[in-house]
């Protein structure tokens, strides 16, 4: 028996598929315009790999803002909870997670295994993975290259709490002709205050873990770490920790691990 | 879960139906007082020989039109309010023949000057500690409202009317509290939805009897339903609690929307909850105004400073209720539910509860978000 979890994001879609003792495969797809075309193409891909979502072997669990796209699922389950679920799974014990999402931004306590209490941004993209990939976007770079402009400047202020005005923000430093590093430098800076005031507002218990796509920059892990005064970490599977929550979560059982 | 009732009728269904009653009415000569929060003394507008009705403010339409007057960054009940008598959009507004409001918060106190300019406002004046001091200026406040009462309809409230108006109205509050305790039953045999809206709406069945006596029957309704169906039995669905600022608004947004995702709303501890209903007033106090004032300022509201007793209120709910989880509803820029917010969510992750605080107001737009941290919020309580 298999079973997958799909975590249908905003910008990717990440998939993990279990069975009852391991990971056997992930992938990531970019979810594109359409969820429902991603969920099919998710379930194109897993045919493909020898594992058909609907041979009777198979139990899915979706996750995400897309996860009522997927309806070959048998449930659907925020991404809070799902989150919370993987991250612990990869870290292996309770601790707080920060979830950067395309969307939204969360900040969860796992106690137990399982998410206890979380704190979400409000109906804004200030301080998401969506405010970077604007920003960037304008600066003509992608999101790794973002942060590694940010890496070599210093942060010039953008102050403004709403993504429209931050752009505007932003094309005003690049029409005074300021270094491209300090702008990149000051839009991780504005992302980095967000998230901080909402770990702030929320509290953090225990270890501190970075799940979601942004995961793998070790620039931001360091300016969150700076600023929150604890180390952040990650983990080489960080950005799948919602869908392997979702596969924990289709598998059920009382084991709380991979 | 369980189900509406066939005839179940929505909070604007029942508003609109009583637009022709009260026209009815006032062709028939009837005296009529707008108010728009539990602190006003109803006993004394009945006593008065008039009818009060609570005035619409928990549509989100005629907010833009308020805008125009009113900061944006406002309560949206408030912009509500003003907005329906602006537009004229409000039947009962404009059938009342005084509009009564109260110095609860900033926000509402400033706008009843605005609201004045409309039709006549009278304004009593709340103070927001319950000292003795404040109890007798509070009666001095409720005396100057009979004295309005009397001028503004040409009739002489006795004491005795005083205490007809209270027996009436205790009674009343005895029938809403009784409907509002079915939700201690456990498994819940009726929607929170349905709870919240039959109460809020009662106000425009305008015969206090007759909605009596319909409450009275569905209260019994229920009962015997879940004597038969639901007893013994066991649910996997979580039993909340709401609290917080009036929800009316919202109602849809966040009551309807935690009762699909899985839940059952249990209790309220909000104006049109429980909350005011507990307290009863002596109708033989030896002095029945100073007995209205002490009634009355031991309101819950987070106006109030301080208000520990909202917090001891929620904590023996939580335990009355069989409660899983408490929901926290915050209009926009309430500044008192949401400063006090702090206390309950305190006072319910102490109990070992999980505590969710939503700080929205009456537009759609963070409806998926909402819908996410609901179920979210469901997701963490395990059954």
């Amino acid at each position: 028996m298999y079973y997958t979890g799909i975590d249908i994001g905003s910008t990717a879609s990440k998939v993990v598929v279990l069975n009852e003792e391991t990971m056997v495969d992930h992938f990531v797809l970019p979810t594109g315009w359409s969820s429902k075309e991603t969920a099919t193409a998710v379930a194109q891909r897993l045919k493909d790999a020898g594992h058909p979502v609907d041979g009777g072997e198979m139990k899915v669990v979706a996750t995400g803002y897309g996860r009522i796209s997927v309806d070959y699922a048998a449930k659907t389950v925020t991404e809070i909870t799902c989150h919370g679920r993987g991250g612990y799974a990869l870290l292996g014990h309770d601790c707080t997670i920060i979830d950067i999402g395309g969307q939204d931004t969360k900040v969860i306590t796992v106690e137990g295994g399982t998410p206890s209490s979380f704190l979400m941004n409000d109906k804004c993209s200030a301080g998401t993975g969506k405010f970077l990939e604007i920003m960037a976007n304008r600066l003509g770079v992608d999101l790794t290259e973002l942060f590694a402009l940010a890496e070599a400047g210093h942060p010039l202020a953008i102050s403004a709490m709403c993504t429209v005005f931050a752009e505007s923000e932003v094309i005003s430093h690049i029409g005074a002709g300021e270094r491209r590093e300090d702008i990149a430098a000051g839009v991780v800076e504005s992302v980095v205050t967000r998230v901080v005031g909402l770990c702030t507002r929320h509290g953090l218990k225990g270890e501190v873990f970075l799940t979601g796509g942004l995961c793998d920059s070790a620039y931001l892990l360091g300016r969150l770490s700076e600023k929150l005064g604890v180390p952040v970490q990650s983990h080489p599977m960080g950005r799948y920790a919602g869908a392997l929550g979702a596969a924990l979560i289709a598998r059920g059982g009382k084991k709380r691990t991979i | 879960m369980a189900k509406l009732p066939q005839n179940f009728e929505t909070y604007n269904e029942i508003r609109q139906k009583g637009f022709l009653r009260m026209k009815e009415l006032k062709d028939q000569g009837a005296r009529v007082v707008g108010i728009f929060c539990t602190f006003v003394p109803v006993e004394l507008i009945y006593a008065a020989g008039a009818i009060p009705v609570g005035l619409c403010g928990t549509s989100e339409d005629p907010i833009p039109a308020a805008e125009a007057n009113l900061p944006r960054n406002l309560c949206p009940l408030i912009k509500s309010s003003y907005g329906f008598a602006l537009t004229d959009t409000c039947p009962y507004f404009y059938f009342s023949d005084l509009v009564v409001g109260e110095t609860t918060c900033d926000g509402k106190k400033k706008m009843f000057e605005l609201l004045n300019e409309i039709k006549e406002t009278y304004v009593m004046q709340l103070p927001h500690v319950r000292t003795e001091e404040a109890v007798q200026f509070w009666k001095g406040e409720i005396l100057r409202f009979k004295e309005k009462l009397e001028e503004k309809f040409g009739v002489t409230i006795t004491e005795d009317d005083v205490r007809q108006a209270v027996r009436r109205k205790n009674h009343e509050r005895d029938v809403m509290l009784g409907y509002l305790e079915l939700g201690k039953l456990n498994p819940a045999p009726i929607t929170g939805y349905e709870l919240g809206t039959r109460v809020d709406a009662s106000s425009f069945s305008f015969d206090l009897e007759e909605r009596c006596a319909q409450v009275e029957k569905r209260t019994q309704e229920v009962r015997t339903d879940w004597e038969a169906n639901y007893k013994g039995k066991s649910s996997d669905r979580p039993r909340i609690l709401l609290t917080g600022c009036p929800y009316g608004g919202v109602r849809d947004k966040i009551v309807k929307a935690v009762e699909e995702l899985g839940a059952d709303v249990v209790a309220f501890d909000s104006c049109s909850g429980t909350r005011e209903k507990l307290e009863k007033i002596d109708p033989e106090a030896p002095d029945i105004y100073e007995a209205l004032a002490r009634k009355y300022l031991n309101i819950n509201c987070s106006v109030m400073s301080p208000n520990e007793s909202r917090t001891q209120y929620v904590s023996d709910m939580i335990d009355e209720y069989q409660v899983d989880g408490v929901i926290e509803i915050i209009l926009q820029a309430c500044h008192t539910y949401n400063v006090e917010s702090f206390s309950i969510k305190r006072c319910v992750t102490e109990k070992g509860l999980p505590y969710l605080n939503i700080e929205t107001d009456y537009s759609q737009s963070d409806k998926g978000q909402i819908n996410t941290r609901l179920a979210a919020f469901l997701e963490t309580i395990e059954k």
